[in-house]
């Protein structure tokens, strides 16, 4: 029996596909240390490298250095730290509303999650005059309140993709339309504040921002590597699925909420973010090319989409900072422009 | 018939008075029907006359809504969904392959049922892979996309998905629709082959000929209900047909197979045939 998988080259092609995970996998982890790396380096206070690691174990060491350790931890490593939390989470989001929902088109800043997100805090924020940690509360609730919302107005005895993007498309409509309702009622100054958390930014990050998010993942990660097996089998269709022994609607419940949760703590830690969810996954999926997986990936790329676009926000006009959401966003627009031309010509229509 | 199989034990699959809906509408009422263990079994009847509602019954990817189906004598529904998918292999009508997935990976997922959180991928599943494709004749397609298959090449695939699942079972819902001629013969044949290698084989057809010919039982279906069922032989006569198809017919022995062959009679054409 085992020759016949041997001679014709079975286990030879999964191995090579597994051998193609591995090479993708340790290029992104190359590119994201090398992010991370630069992210430490860069700024306007010069700090040689040697500093910066000596700075990074001074809390085992005990070395005490005031000034290089101020803008080594308390400036730039929880906005690096940040940008890695928020990049991996907006990363497995896309990538598990993508593959459940079996459309390019379908991550949660597309389909209304980050809409309603927004709304939330954009409700904190100018109705309830909320600061800080109470805008991120309000911003997690508002993403699951969202999803649950889009989740029964799409239940039709089991929920199909087609009807969960096209409800989530109108949610993000009425959405949008409640904050820019909010907008024409609200003073100048705390427009301005609801606009900037809008846009999404990792500015000021501190460890209020973290923690949440961190505790978040310790669980979500965790989940998410249990429930995405699921998906190697839900990707073929509700009934092939059930065929292969899966429990399709509780699997992709639970696949919907940890999704749905790790927008939700990203977004209440950087405000919606735009297009990282989106393009994490295509971007993995291009590089594994048919490999299989994919989720691992996807973080990996949604945590170096997220840092190399704070970087380029930090140091790409003199004397600005950018919000990081202005960069994703621009990168994320020309990338959907690419993905739809792209994938017109291959006839399939996002 | 077809003799003794070699199969240690002997699934049975059976529906007692299954209803089935779509929402409020009705589409399969009060059926009962037993699968001749080891034989190839075709569903047949007009469009939206419930054949492939009862297909997906009997395969547990539609509840009934009155009525049980019964695997191995026991409710199909009570049994984990993971038990039954090692005894019971499906083939849905429209599976969507992910894309640019490989032809190895895709009937790799037919092992899903076969592993667990702490069981990987093993030897034996690459050897069920390698059998499967060895079957289906696709063993050479195995490190190619699923795109770039033709029709019938990409359905072989997907049969060889199901054959990974090792059931005793095998339910297709019109494999052969969008095929070319060949490509449904090719099938067919195919389909043959794993029930003389002892599976039991359940079809649904849109091509009354070919389930004459390829089916050992053959069961016809009109709004919902059970119209006939048995040997082709048997059952299909002139008076089924235009029961089943609202269609007048002549029915003659297929000279290949010696099986009854379905002639549509149609408008245009009766009074040629006095001519002749």
């Amino acid at each position: 029996m085992t020759t016949l998988a041997e001679a014709s080259g079975i286990s030879a092609i999964r191995q090579s596909l597994a051998a193609r995970r591995r090479r993708v996998t340790i290029l992104l982890l190359a590119a994201l240390l090398a992010a991370i790396a630069a992210s430490l380096y860069l700024g306007d206070y010069p700090v040689a490298p040697d500093a910066i690691v000596r700075s990074l174990l001074s809390p085992l060491t005990g070395e005490i250095n005031r000034g290089v350790d101020f803008i080594v931890l308390n400036v730039r490593l929880p906005r690096t730290t940040l940008a890695i939390l928020t990049g991996v989470a907006f990363g497995l989001s896309g990538a598990i509303f993508q593959t459940l929902l079996r459309n390019p088109l379908a991550s949660p800043d597309i389909i209304g999650i980050s809409h309603g997100a927004s709304a939330a805090a954009v409700i904190c924020m100018l109705v309830f005059g909320i600061t800080g940690l109470g805008v991120s509360m309000g911003a997690l609730a508002g993403a699951m309140l969202t999803a649950f919302a889009i989740y029964a107005l799409a239940w039709r005895g089991g929920v199909t993709p087609y009807r969960v993007v096209l409800v989530g498309i109108a949610i993000a409509a009425i959405m949008g339309a409640v904050i820019s309702y909010l907008f024409t009622r609200a003073r100048l100054q705390e427009a301005q504040e609801a606009l900037a958390w809008l846009v999404g930014s990792l500015n000021a990050a501190n460890l209020n921002d973290i923690l949440p998010l961190a505790g978040a993942l310790v669980v979500l990660v965790p989940a998410t590597v249990y429930l995405v097996r699921s998906l190697d089998v839900l990707q073929l269709g509700d009934d092939a699925a059930i065929a292969l022994g899966n429990r399709v609607e509780p699997t992709k419940l639970a696949l919907i909420v940890v999704a749905v949760a790790h927008a939700a703590f990203a977004t209440a830690a950087a405000g919606p973010v735009a297009f990282v969810a989106f393009v994490a996954g295509p971007i993995a999926r291009a590089l594994l090319a048919g490999a299989g997986g994919g989720f691992l990936q996807s973080a990996l790329v949604g945590a170096i989409v997220m840092l190399g676009s704070d970087m380029v926000a930090q140091h790409a006009l003199p004397a600005t900072q950018l919000p990081v959401g202005v960069v994703t966003g621009i990168f994320g627009a020309g990338f959907l422009l690419w993905f739809l031309a792209s994938a017109n010509r291959q006839g399939r229509g996002g | 018939m077809t003799g003794a199989k070699p199969m240690t034990t002997r699934h049975t699959l059976a529906a007692t008075g299954m209803h089935l809906a779509y929402g409020a509408r009705e589409v399969v009422s009060n059926l009962d029907i037993a699968i001749p263990p080891g034989k190839l079994t075709v569903i047949v009847g007009a469009n939206a006359c419930g054949k492939s509602t009862m297909l997906r019954g009997l395969a547990r990817l539609l509840t009934p809504t009155h009525g049980t189906v019964l695997l191995d004598g026991k409710s199909i529904h009570a049994m984990s969904t993971r038990e039954v998918a090692t005894i019971l292999g499906v083939l849905p009508q429209s599976p969507t392959a992910p894309e640019s997935i490989v032809v190895a990976d895709l009937v790799g997922r037919g092992r899903y049922p076969h592993q667990g959180w702490f069981r990987r991928w093993t030897a034996e599943d690459d050897a069920a892979v390698a059998e499967a494709l060895a079957a289906t004749d696709t063993l050479e397609l195995a490190d190619r996309p699923v795109d770039e298959l033709s029709g019938g090449q990409r359905q072989r695939v997907w049969i060889a998905m199901a054959l990974a699942q090792k059931t005793d079972f095998l339910l297709l819902d019109e494999p052969t629709t969008f095929l070319d001629i060949n490509h449904q013969v090719e099938v067919l044949d195919l389909l043959t082959d794993l029930m003389r290698g002892g599976r039991t084989v359940v079809v649904v057809l849109h091509d009354l000929n070919l389930a004459c010919r390829y089916a050992d039982h053959i069961v016809a279906m009109k709004a919902g209900r059970l119209v006939a069922e048995g040997r082709p032989v048997e059952v299909v006569t002139e008076e089924l047909v235009r029961d089943v198809f609202s269609m007048d017919s002549r029915v003659v022995v297929d000279p290949v197979s010696q099986t009854p062959m379905i002639v549509p009679i149609g408008r245009h054409h009766a009074q040629a045939r006095v001519e002749v």
